[in-house]
């Protein structure tokens, strides 16, 4: 085995890498990024017209995980036996340089600061009975105000385009009305609406409620970064989600970090490394550095550090603590432990509307940031008192730009065939004429939904797979059908000819066939109390202080908004919080 | 006119990079080339005769020919289908495809061994046994057309076993790939003449709408166009 030494690993070239990599490197450290894919550049791989493939890019998952090597296992309930996520459909983990960040949409929301202390807030307006037997409902422990400048910084670097409601208390636009109070404007203004995003924001105006132009890491003009490197105007292409953006539009590390990090010599880049388990000292209180597998050589190397930055994957992040020991692992039995506990996801349904013949949608015409919401039913924007459930989803007509072979192979919808007869003029009206509504939403926490080591399947290295235990429940259920029966008055308002609904039904199963999302959560999360949390309000671990652990695997509830700009805030506070405090003294920033 | 295809995707390549191309290139002369290019009919690799005559049928009931247009034969599906064998995706590389192979209930996903190749080996051998037994010895493909959606419709429904595949998933693995060779690129043998894309509307790889991110439900003007510069 060869052994190396750097200031501080960081494991995983996404988002949270990129930047926690650029903070240390800016504080003096030499930090080295370890990143188990391959190298990824959009000027190589983005190119147009290559990369604007469906079929390689994501039919065959050009930019994803290739689970060959390395999957989850998945049960619904604990009493079954989990099998392997066998191929990519459900969830989409990205593997290479920029991860989920290259191959992401860049709706670039901020948080609802009530969600950020949703326990709170729960049991101060509807008392402690409110919340359902065996809901895991926590707080993070950092308000909106102290990230309020890690959010800003984050759309600086992105090239956020959006429209504000309030900066520094004062109306100054007509965004959002519920969305939080900002120090500053967006970097670029808001995407133009596509004609079904138009159509929708009239029609919930209409029906009374408060549509928005969403925030988008997709540039509106040219823009440069506060890092010097540059964007080009987005031409609604419609290739954004599983792809990278040739135009240079979409926010990535790729784009918007690593071209000012690479240039930097205390920086390192190695990929095709797969960190197997971060070392730890003989009593399991400090990590010593990490042992990686060179996959190129197939040789062990150990790399020696002061400082571990976890930071891949949302559940790659919770493998690799369970694989190194770092903290107790969740028990769901006893009820005690915190390493896999509070796993989330998101519950996501999509209603279509069909227009009259007139009325072209060009759904192939899109940016995967853009498009027109309303915060009505989310977060606790509404009375949740006479509903009895926790949780809400913003609702949105976010038109990405829709393939052919992925809207083949979905169907036209509603009761049309599927194949043979009937089925080519029921293709022709719902890909020219109809558009769609999501509910994307919340997902609370339960005793019984976690995370785990698989006792039988392995990764080709020989490790255990991670197993998630995880179904729907009926607070979500429930508050899903609530938010859906509330796009119904939109969708005859636009004007639909007919519509179809989606929505989750009482006791449904998750089902690991159908695309969803690839906002997983939780897993580690940040919060008060070490018995509850796997890591403090500085997203340091609890049980061995030189590890931090960047992601969505830190929030305790999934969230009803898009999860990057949460993950990209997070981890601009927690490099704040290293670089003025921990740096100077090294060890626990929260005593437990 | 006929040009070594790397040569043409090459020029064409970069034309594509030029306003000129898209403006006034009389472009129809590279469709004509890549038919004329077709004209031969298509010689199976990986399937043999007897699973390709299958295969044909059965994209055809899947995607068929009709007022609206060629179906899924016309169109190369099948030799899309047969193309995709030869790869990462066709031998199940993309795939976790480590044991135990277990029982799991269906939303639980894919758990058999077998990649795409195999479900299709397997499997259409078997179809076409259950077609000879149950319709007078005839294969799959020797029935009529309406006898054939009708087998289709029943594997569709059908847990029934052809070889070690449930008849549904074999339906689903030929509806699925169906329908990636009528909408993918036609470099994969696909969307020959870009009718699929011609169908539904979708203009291929132009990938840029700034003019046309809101013309108030009008629809958009032009036609398809491919990676390699063919349009329809």
């Amino acid at each position: 085995m060869t052994t190396k030494k750097t200031d501080a690993i960081v494991i995983g070239a996404g988002w949270a890498g990129s930047i926690l990599a650029k903070e240390l490197t800016e504080a003096g450290l030499s930090v080295t990024i370890l990143e188990r894919g391959e190298d990824r550049a959009t000027a190589v791989e983005g190119d147009y017209p290559t990369s604007i493939d469906e079929l390689r890019g994501a039919i065959r998952h050009r930019l994803f995980q290739n689970l060959s090597q390395s999957t989850v296992t998945i049960r619904n309930t604990i009493d079954q036996t989990a099998v392997p996520y066998r191929r990519l459909a459900a969830f989409l983990p990205g593997e290479g340089v920029g991860g989920a960040g290259l191959h992401w949409s860049g709706v670039h929301f901020r948080v609802a600061p009530d969600d950020l202390a949703l326990r709170t807030n729960v049991v101060a307006r509807y008392g402690k009975s409110f919340i359902p037997e065996g809901m895991n409902l926590q707080d993070y422990d950092v308000t909106y105000e102290e990230l309020e400048p890690f959010f800003d910084k984050a759309e600086k670097v992105f090239g956020t385009s959006g429209e504000p409601y309030t900066i520094k208390g004062k109306v100054a636009g007509t965004g959002n009305p519920f969305a939080p109070d900002r120090s500053d404007a967006f970097p670029l203004p808001a995407m133009r609406d596509v004609y079904s995003a138009s159509l929708f924001k009239k029609a919930a105006a209409n029906v009374g409620y408060h549509p928005y132009s969403l925030p988008a890491a997709n540039a509106s003009a040219q823009y440069t970064n506060p890092y010097g490197v540059q964007m080009g105007p987005c031409n609604f292409c419609g290739y954004c989600s599983g792809y990278d953006c040739y135009m240079y539009s979409k926010a990535s590390p790729n784009v918007n970090i690593l071209p000012a990090l690479r240039q930097d010599p205390k920086f390192t880049l190695i990929t095709k490394a797969h960190v197997l388990k971060v070392d730890l000292d003989s009593d399991g209180k400090k990590a010593t550095g990490v042992t990686y597998l060179d996959l190129r050589t197939n040789q062990q190397v150990q790399l020696q550090a002061d400082l571990v930055i976890i930071s891949a994957f949302q559940f790659h992040n919770v493998h690799l603590m369970l694989l190194s020991g770092i903290g107790e692992p969740y028990d769901p039995v006893k009820n005690t432990g915190t390493i896999g506990r509070n796993f989330v996801y998101q519950t996501i349904t999509t209603s279509r509307a069909w227009l009259p013949s007139k009325q072209y949608t060009n759904l192939f015409v899109g940016a995967g940031g853009a498009g027109v919401a309303i915060d009505d039913f989310n977060s606790m924007n509404f009375d949740h008192g006479p509903l009895g459930f926790v949780g809400g989803s913003p609702v949105w007509v976010n038109q990405a730009g829709v393939k052919p072979i992925a809207a083949a192979i979905g169907g036209p919808g509603g009761k049309a065939p599927t194949w043979g007869e009937g089925y080519k003029d029921a293709m022709v009206e719902t890909y020219r004429h109809s558009l769609t509504i999501d509910a994307h939403g919340s997902n609370m926490a339960y005793r019984d939904i976690y995370l785990d080591l698989d006792p039988t399947y392995k990764n080709a290295y020989g490790q255990p797979l991670l197993r998630m235990t995880f179904t729907w429940k009926d607070n979500d259920i429930r508050m899903n059908q609530y938010v859906v029966s509330k796009i119904e008055p939109i969708m005859k308002e636009m004007g639909a000819t007919r519509y179809a609904l989606g929505q989750l039904h009482a006791n449904d199963v998750f089902d690991t066939r159908r695309y969803q999302t690839t906002h997983l959560g939780g897993g580690a999360v940040m919060g008060a109390d070490p018995k509850t949390s796997a890591i403090n309000r500085y997203l340091q671990s609890w049980d061995v202080s030189n590890v931090f652990v960047i992601g969505a695997s830190a929030f305790p509830q999934g969230m009803g908004y898009n999860p990057t700009g949460m993950v990209a805030a997070l981890a601009y506070w927690a490099a704040y919080h290293i670089r003025t405090t921990y740096l100077k003294n090294p060890g626990p920033m929260v005593q437990a | 006119m006929k040009m070594p295809s790397s040569t043409r995707r090459r020029f064409i390549g970069g034309l594509l990079g030029s306003a000129s191309f898209w403006l006034y290139s009389d472009h129809k002369v590279w469709a004509d080339a890549l038919v004329a290019g077709n004209a031969s009919p298509y010689a199976p690799r990986f399937f043999n005769q007897e699973e390709w005559r299958f295969l044909n049928a059965a994209c055809e009931r899947i995607y068929p020919t009709d007022a609206h247009g060629p179906g899924a034969r016309g169109l190369g599906a099948p030799e899309f289908i047969d193309r995709q064998m030869d790869t990462a995706y066709g031998r199940g590389e993309l795939w976790y495809m480590s044991g135990p192979f277990v029982t799991a209930p269906a939303n639980l996903g894919y758990q058999l061994s077998l990649p795409p190749r195999d479900v299709y080996r397997q499997g259409i051998a078997a179809a076409d046994a259950y077609t000879r037994a149950h319709h007078d010895g005839l294969s799959f493909a020797d029935l009529e057309a309406t006898e054939q959606t009708a087998v289709l419709k029943e594997f569709e429904h059908s847990d029934m076993a052809l070889g070690a595949v449930p008849a549904h998933l074999l339906f689903e693995q030929l509806r699925q790939n169906t329908l990636e060779g009528v909408f993918s690129d036609p470099l994969y043998g696909g969307n020959k003449g870009l009718a699929g894309w011609t169908l539904l509307g979708f203009p291929g790889a132009r990938a840029d709408f700034m003019d046309w991110v809101n013309q108030e439900g009008a629809a958009y003007p032009f036609g398809p166009v491919s990676i390699s510069g063919e349009t329809a």
